[in-house]
């Protein structure tokens, strides 16, 4: 035990074997529960903590999009590198980010100037010392990741920076589980809802998809145990046919979410009409970009960016495996030509992906 | 990506834009800009560098006994 309040006592194993037996008694013989854990989070945790195998076999995790660095297409890394190599900009960024491909096959740690960020704000001081240099920070994140990024840029403004700009990947929660559900092959019984997304944008957002679809959702802390708990829940529904959004994160989640982050999202950023994402195509009304009031900090209306093309590999099987169709195994590509170390589709970019996991820890 | 860890208010820095807290056993500062009514002792969810919320002692107790409870059922 690592002494941590708030993080220990969700991983108790005794309390995970009560929650393993409680789930077991639910389960109805002969029914299949595939339950998608959507934020890239809750795979990690369910893989690392072994939560699959606690579970009886007719219920399955089926693991979701929620990694911002999987999903961000190929071009859009094409773009950065353009703003390096032709402007000559620093580019800062996550370190998450900094090995992903672009179709061009080539990353953004290979340009020449990059600056791994733990916090966005250091790139104010980025800037500052680089008066002469364009400085451009790729925001990328769901809505967890948006709201320190609207900080940034009025922080930008507020400082004259003049030599900052934001190349904006912000994408959405809610319109990427419309997508998934939205697809009549769609093989998900119900949705285990993110952690932090649902700090920031509250429960409410979520009551149109289950509304929609009739599939539950669940949002669920993000430890092992508060995994599994949820899962409960989600099994309890289905068995009774509701279709509800639940929330087993009570210790940080409430109806609303955080106001404070909304406002000054709302006040920073406007929707986009359309997007890309890697994986599951162009969504409608999925992702963010920076208001006109913020266009000067804005890389996509500062700079000339050629338009870049994504080129998925073909016989990529992310689109089937993203809405529970298919398991990464049954892809050709997985572990021929399609490793953790050379990813070519969205699941293996990065260790929360779904097939990253299943490589590294097994199906 | 979207982690966010819980960490221990030990100071509120002056002017309230940010937060001296313990992560860990080591000390850092984190952005207030995020949260409202932040006071020394309280827990708050961080993530890149800043606080995107607050955490609820008193649902987090409620939760874990629901665990324990959920343990208990017979079958």
């Amino acid at each position: 035990m690592s002494g941590l309040k708030f993080i220990d006592e969700f991983r108790d194993p005794a309390l995970a074997q009560g929650l393993a037996a409680a789930i077991a008694a639910e389960v109805e013989p002969g029914r299949d529960y595939r339950i998608m854990e959507f934020c890239g989070g809750h795979t990690h945790a369910i893989q690392r903590h072994g939560v699959q195998r606690l579970l009886p076999e007719n219920v399955r995790y089926i693991h979701g999009p929620g990694c911002p660095v999987c999903v961000l297409p190929g071009a859009r890394i094409d773009a950065a590198i353009h703003l390096a190599e032709t402007h000559g900009a620093i580019l800062c960024s996550y370190a998450d980010l900094l090995r992903v491909p672009g179709a061009s096959r080539r990353a953004l740690g290979q340009c020449r100037d990059v600056r791994t960020l733990y916090s966005p704000e250091e790139v104010l001081s980025i800037a500052r010392d680089n008066p002469e240099r364009e400085v451009v920070f790729i925001a990328i994140g769901f809505e967890t990741t948006t709201p320190p990024t609207a900080v940034l840029v009025k922080q930008a403004q507020a400082q004259g920076l003049s030599n900052l700009s934001i190349l904006c990947n912000h994408v959405l929660t809610p319109a990427a589980m419309t997508a998934i559900l939205d697809d009549e092959d769609s093989a998900i019984d119900a949705i285990l809802g993110p952690s932090h997304v649902s700090a920031i944008i509250g429960v409410a957002p979520y009551r149109p998809i289950v509304e929609r679809f009739r599939t539950p959702i669940v949002i669920a802390g993000f430890e092992p145990l508060d995994v599994m708990q949820a899962t409960l829940m989600a099994i309890r529904q289905l068995n009774a046919a509701c279709a509800e959004v639940e929330n087993q994160y009570t210790r940080v989640v409430d109806e609303q979410g955080n106001r404070r982050a909304q406002a000054l999202v709302d006040e920073v950023f406007e929707l986009r009409e359309t997007f890309e994402w890697r994986g599951l195509g162009w969504l409608p009304g999925s992702a963010l970009r920076l208001r006109e009031e913020y266009a000067e900090f804005d890389a996509e209306r500062r700079f000339d960016i050629p338009s870049f093309e994504s080129r998925e590999p073909n016989s990529c099987e992310c689109p089937a495996i993203l809405r529970g169709r298919k398991q990464p195994h049954e892809c050709r590509l997985f572990g021929h030509g399609c490793t953790p170390e050379t990813p070519l589709g969205a699941c293996m970019v990065s260790s929360e992906g779904a097939c990253a996991a299943a490589w590294s820890y097994g199906p | 990506m979207c982690l966010a860890v819980p960490a221990r208010v030990i100071a509120v820095e002056e002017g309230g834009a940010n937060a001296r807290v313990e992560l860990g056993g080591l000390e850092r500062s984190v952005s207030l800009a995020l949260v409202e009514g932040v006071k020394v002792g309280d827990y708050l969810l961080i993530h890149v560098g800043f606080a995107i919320n607050t955490i609820d002692p008193e649902e987090a107790r409620r939760t874990l006994a629901l665990f324990a409870e959920a343990g208990m059922l017979e079958p």
